[in-house]
């Protein structure tokens, strides 16, 4: 029981993660209907930006655990949008409207291209961070087992879910959300209307790039540890949380990245650490061939 | 009357609480032009889309007769409604495999019969005689729909080359190469203008009365259904509110409501006036 | 014919360095190393800086070249050029063709006078090359004819190799017996992953093959009893020549260098590899291109092109991809159990999937669906940075940057240009 609730714990802070990526992987879908294939490199360059102000303002004697992670934090979040930016402006914008597996080609170039640029600037070694956030509480303790609650899994929960929140409200009550939802609707007729389509296509990347930053610092200071190459895997998951969810659905991200980061850890937990991977593609599998819409998707009727 | 080639029965297609056909029945047979028509959203395309295995109708039954037995597609994958039961179908908006040459859009019609004869591209890799013999039956076949479609000089080029009418005819001379029961045509005539219609009309005339199978039309070019349909099915809202041959169809009051709306003003009015409208 | 604005010019230009600078400074400009307590930062402006420039200058001269292109070349029509492309095509081909088949001889006669000591090694490169080239040819069939983007192909280049490997070990038989063995186990594995996951549309069924791919590794990577896990396997026994063994000496009776009346040396068997390999490949070429002019070579195109008119046919899309991804893998098995008794020895490290990337690069960047472009694109790319190893670094850079670059700018790929399987008027044409 004990054993079960840690597993949960760590689970759920783990699910939070891939949450906060499969909303950016939900929204392009839904708004070009491609998958953003770098997008998983996007949020390990979020990780880089938070690890490089951390050390930076660490290094110059910035003193204050809880400033310094909000700003690595803006800062991640920053850099990383302009990289989401980039990204679409480079390598997905002159090809929107071409045929299919010219865009994933290139967004698949785009995803090398980043993890060598960061493996060529930042260096291939694993890059280390002291742990920043330390201490928890015991929820339960029987015998020498102790379920353990860390603070900072605490600021991941309450993070994605004030994020969750507050992204959900501008997706749905903004002027940006309703210029974003219509271009998901018929991109053509948004166009006719007078609005800005590449801008709102621009912005969408920028918003799940921000997203996946938070992602990535939550990321360096849960694990510790990052390198060029995390993008690869994480995104991967990501992705099936975000197909298991129902692709095009924010709440199904969500819930799709808390049921990934559940079975994983349950997996490592009770079977083996081995073939935890292989657990989430196997996942993903049955899921596209099962039920290809999600679980909160909607069913998307062939138009002949 | 020559016997019935397509039943429907009491076919209704249900998308979550709307109903797009409901309880439409009707018969086409064969060497006859059958048309659907009916205002925008009526169900045509949902009629065809069930006939050709694109959808499960919710309920209903489809039967084909076909040489031996009867088929029920209702039951069938959409793809061996093509290939057992024998209805091909175009497109509302075109569907060419536009890379390909327009002698090739032709050969794939053909892929079942080669593929038998090529002993599924076993003997085909060796290149037996009688799979060559096979092949060149195919390029005869679809030589003399190029033809009459008059395309024979532009057969080696990329289908998504041609203009848009003679992408049209392509399409249509690809089902007819599938060797089929029953054509069904969707919207063939749109975006035509009327010299493309007045060949088109020829086409579908040639084979009905050459080719010996049954035509399923739906059309908006009320002047074009009129003139060459045999029999006329007008749904509404899903449901068929009438059906006869064209003369009869022309003057029956619920079809100008349907068209025209429901004025009392309207009731006098005459269905060339719907053709003109549309 | 506008004529070029070049202060407007300079200002995008401008604009795409100021966007270059706000990315290479974080990450480029802060290079975060391990110091003596913990991590540091090392500043390193001078590269952001020469990237920047390097972007806006880039920028600049790119587009200056591109507006002249587009004012200058008077317009060819379709016709022209692909005529054109046909020629070029089958020129590169031959060429290449008589290049690749008289390699050894020419580096042998080239060391003879003198001119280089390093035969072995522009075989091994070639033998690198065919490799690729054969795993190109084999994708092409799955990517180019069927449209199906497969980005797992490495699973049956691994299943190939691993297959090889332990058939040979375990029964001792011949290569000739255990490469088409692989093969068939390759295409087997392939209709098994290929069965359920067929249906799904294009980018999803990339994902799930990249993650077959992925699963498939990881599996070799902790079956231990089986794979060996990370240390893989080793000591796989290396072909023979018909039963004649590329030894200096051999206890159960003559040897390749014996029979033949030969001193011995080790380039046999590197001669005899490098011919293996050229003939694994010409047979995937010769099977590609007669199987395109089949029933099924059609569908596999005409799904390609539009599902459901083929659905509306009468095709089988399931089966026919299902072949499709069969006969891939099939030649992404044979090539596999080459690779694995070239080297002797295999571990999960060689099948990542970069390595499905790259051979998808192959095919993409040469023109889906262009034989010729395969040979290019594996050339190019894998010859080229095999040549310049001090560039070993920025290979996978440039890679990733030029998959991008192609596709923007020639989204069909390089060598585009199709010719139809079957003519109605004349003009027979031949191709290696």
């Amino acid at each position: 029981m004990e054993y079960f609730v840690q597993q949960l714990i760590n689970g759920l802070a783990l699910g939070s993660i891939y949450g906060l990526i499969a909303i950016g992987y939900t929204m392009v879908y839904g708004i070009i209907g491609m998958i953003n294939f770098a997008h998983g490199d996007i949020f390990m360059v979020g990780a880089f930006g938070a690890l490089i102000v951390i050390v930076g303002l660490g290094a110059v004697g910035f003193g204050g655990a809880g400033v310094l992670i909000i700003l690595a934090l803006l800062a991640a979040m920053l850099i990383a949008a302009v990289y989401g930016w980039a990204l679409e402006r480079v390598a997905y914008r002159p090809l929107r409207g071409s045929f299919r597996l010219a865009a994933l080609i290139s967004a698949i170039g785009m995803s090398i291209f980043l993890q060598n640029f960061v493996q060529l600037s930042q260096g291939a070694r694993v890059k280390p961070l002291q742990p920043m956030v330390e201490g928890g509480f015991v929820v339960m303790e029987k015998g020498n087992f102790a379920v353990t609650l860390s603070y900072l899994q605490i600021i991941i929960v309450v993070t994605t879910v004030v994020l969750m929140a507050g992204f959900s409200l501008l997706i749905a009550k903004t002027p940006i959300g309703r210029t974003q939802r219509a271009c998901e609707q018929d991109m053509k007729m948004a166009s006719l209307l007078g609005l800005d389509v590449n801008r709102t296509i621009s912005l969408t990347f920028v918003m799940g790039a921000a997203l996946a930053a938070v992602a990535g610092m939550m990321f360096l200071l849960y694990y510790g540890v990052i390198d060029f190459f995390i993008g690869f895997l994480v995104g991967i998951k990501a992705f099936t949380a975000a197909v298991l969810g129902g692709i095009g659905s924010l709440p199904g991200a969500m819930l799709g990245g808390l049921l990934i980061g559940l079975i994983e850890t349950f997996w490592s937990g009770y079977f083996t650490v081995e073939y935890k991977d292989v657990a989430a593609f196997a996942i993903l599998v049955l899921v596209l061939i099962f039920r290809p819409t999600g679980l909160l998707g909607r069913p998307e009727v062939e138009k002949v | 009357m020559s016997e019935p080639l397509l039943t429907v029965e009491h076919l209704s297609m249900r998308f979550g609480g709307l109903i797009a056909v409901n309880d439409v029945s009707f018969i086409a047979e064969k060497r006859r032009i059958t048309s659907i028509i009916g205002p925008n959203g009526a169900g045509k395309t949902t009629v065809f889309n069930c006939l050709t295995g694109f959808y499960k109708p919710t309920v209903g039954r489809l039967v084909l007769a076909g040489a031996e037995k009867e088929h029920y597609l209702e039951r069938m994958d959409d793809f061996r409604i093509g290939q057992v039961a024998g209805v091909a179908r175009t497109f509302q908006n075109i569907r060419l495999f536009p890379a390909m040459s327009v002698l090739e859009n032709l050969l794939v019609a053909q892929h079942n019969k080669l593929m038998r004869a090529s002993g599924w591209s076993v003997l085909g890799l060796f290149g037996v005689p009688s799979y060559r013999r096979a092949e060149g039956a195919a390029v005869e076949l679809g030589r003399y729909w190029l033809e009459k479609i008059n395309l024979i000089d532009r057969a080696d080029e990329p289908a998504g080359d041609l203009p848009y009418g003679d992408q049209r005819r392509l399409e249509i001379a690809r089902a007819m190469c599938t060797e089929p029961q029953i054509l069904c045509l969707d919207e063939p005539a749109a975006g035509l203008n009327p010299r493309e219609t007045a060949d088109l009309n020829g086409l579908l005339r040639f084979i009905r009365d050459d080719s010996g199978v049954g035509v399923l039309l739906i059309e908006h070019d009320m002047s074009m259904v009129m003139e060459i349909s045999d029999h006329i099915v007008v749904l509404d809202y899903g449901q068929k509110i009438a059906e006869g041959d064209p003369e009869s169809v022309r003057s029956n009051p619920d079809v100008i409501r349907a068209y025209l709306g429901d004025d009392e003003e309207n009731d006098d009015i005459d269905a060339e006036a719907i053709g003109d409208r549309q | 014919m506008a004529p070029i604005d070049y202060p407007q010019q300079a200002k995008e230009s401008l604009l795409a360095g100021i966007v270059a600078l706000a990315l290479t400074v974080p990450m480029m400009g802060l290079r975060t190393t391990s110091g003596q307590d913990g991590m540091v930062i090392d500043i390193r402006m001078g590269d952001a800086a020469l990237t920047t420039l390097g972007v806006a200058v880039g920028h600049f001269v790119i587009s200056l070249i591109r507006q002249a292109l587009q004012q200058r070349s008077p317009k060819e029509t379709k016709t022209e050029k692909s005529a054109r492309l046909k020629s070029v095509a089958i020129w590169i081909g031959w060429a290449s063709f008589a290049f690749a088949l008289t390699l050894p001889v020419t580096l042998n006669l080239t060391e003879n006078l003198g001119l280089h000591d390093k035969t072995r090694y522009y075989l091994d490169i070639g033998i690198l090359v065919l490799t690729y080239v054969m795993l190109g040819w084999g994708l092409n069939i799955v990517v180019g004819l069927a449209g199906l983007l497969d980005l797992g192909y490495v699973a049956f280049y691994a299943v190939g190799a691993y297959s090889y490997a332990l058939i040979a070990a375990h029964f001792g038989w011949s290569y000739w017996v255990c490469l088409p063995l692989a093969g068939l186990f390759a295409a087997f594995f392939g209709v098994i992953l290929g069965f359920p996951v067929l249906r799904l549309r294009g980018d999803y069924l990339a994902i799930v093959t990249l993650g077959f791919g992925e699963i498939v590794r990881v599996v070799l990577l902790n079956w231990y009893q089986f794979t060996g896990g990370p240390d893989g396997l080793s000591r796989i026994p290396r072909p023979d020549f018909f039963g004649l063994p590329f030894k200096r000496s051999s206890s159960e009776g003559e040897t390749f260098h014996q029979f033949f009346g030969l001193d011995y040396s080790s380039i046999h068997r590197i001669i005899f590899l490098y011919y293996l390999i050229f003939i694994l490949a010409l047979i995937t070429n010769a099977f590609t291109l007669r199987i395109r002019k089949l029933p099924v070579g059609r569908a596999w195109e005409a799904l390609r092109e539009d599902e459901i008119a083929c659905r509306s046919l009468g095709l089988n899309p399931t089966n026919t991809k299902l072949t499709a991804f069969a006969i891939g893998a099939m030649f992404g098995g044979f090539a596999g159990a080459f690779f694995a008794t070239r080297q002797g020895f295999i571990s999960p490290e060689s099948f990542t999937f970069i390595e499905s990337a790259v051979i998808l690069a192959i095919v993409v960047l040469g023109g889906m669906g262009s034989q010729i472009g395969v040979v290019i694109a594996a050339a190019v790319l894998i010859g080229g940075t095999e040549m310049f190893r001090g560039l070993e670094e920025f290979r996978m850079l440039a890679f990733g940057m030029a998959m991008v670059a192609i596709m923007v700018w020639k989204p069909r790929g390089l060598l585009a240009n199709r010719e139809p399987t079957v003519k109605l008027h004349g003009d027979k044409e031949a191709k290696p």
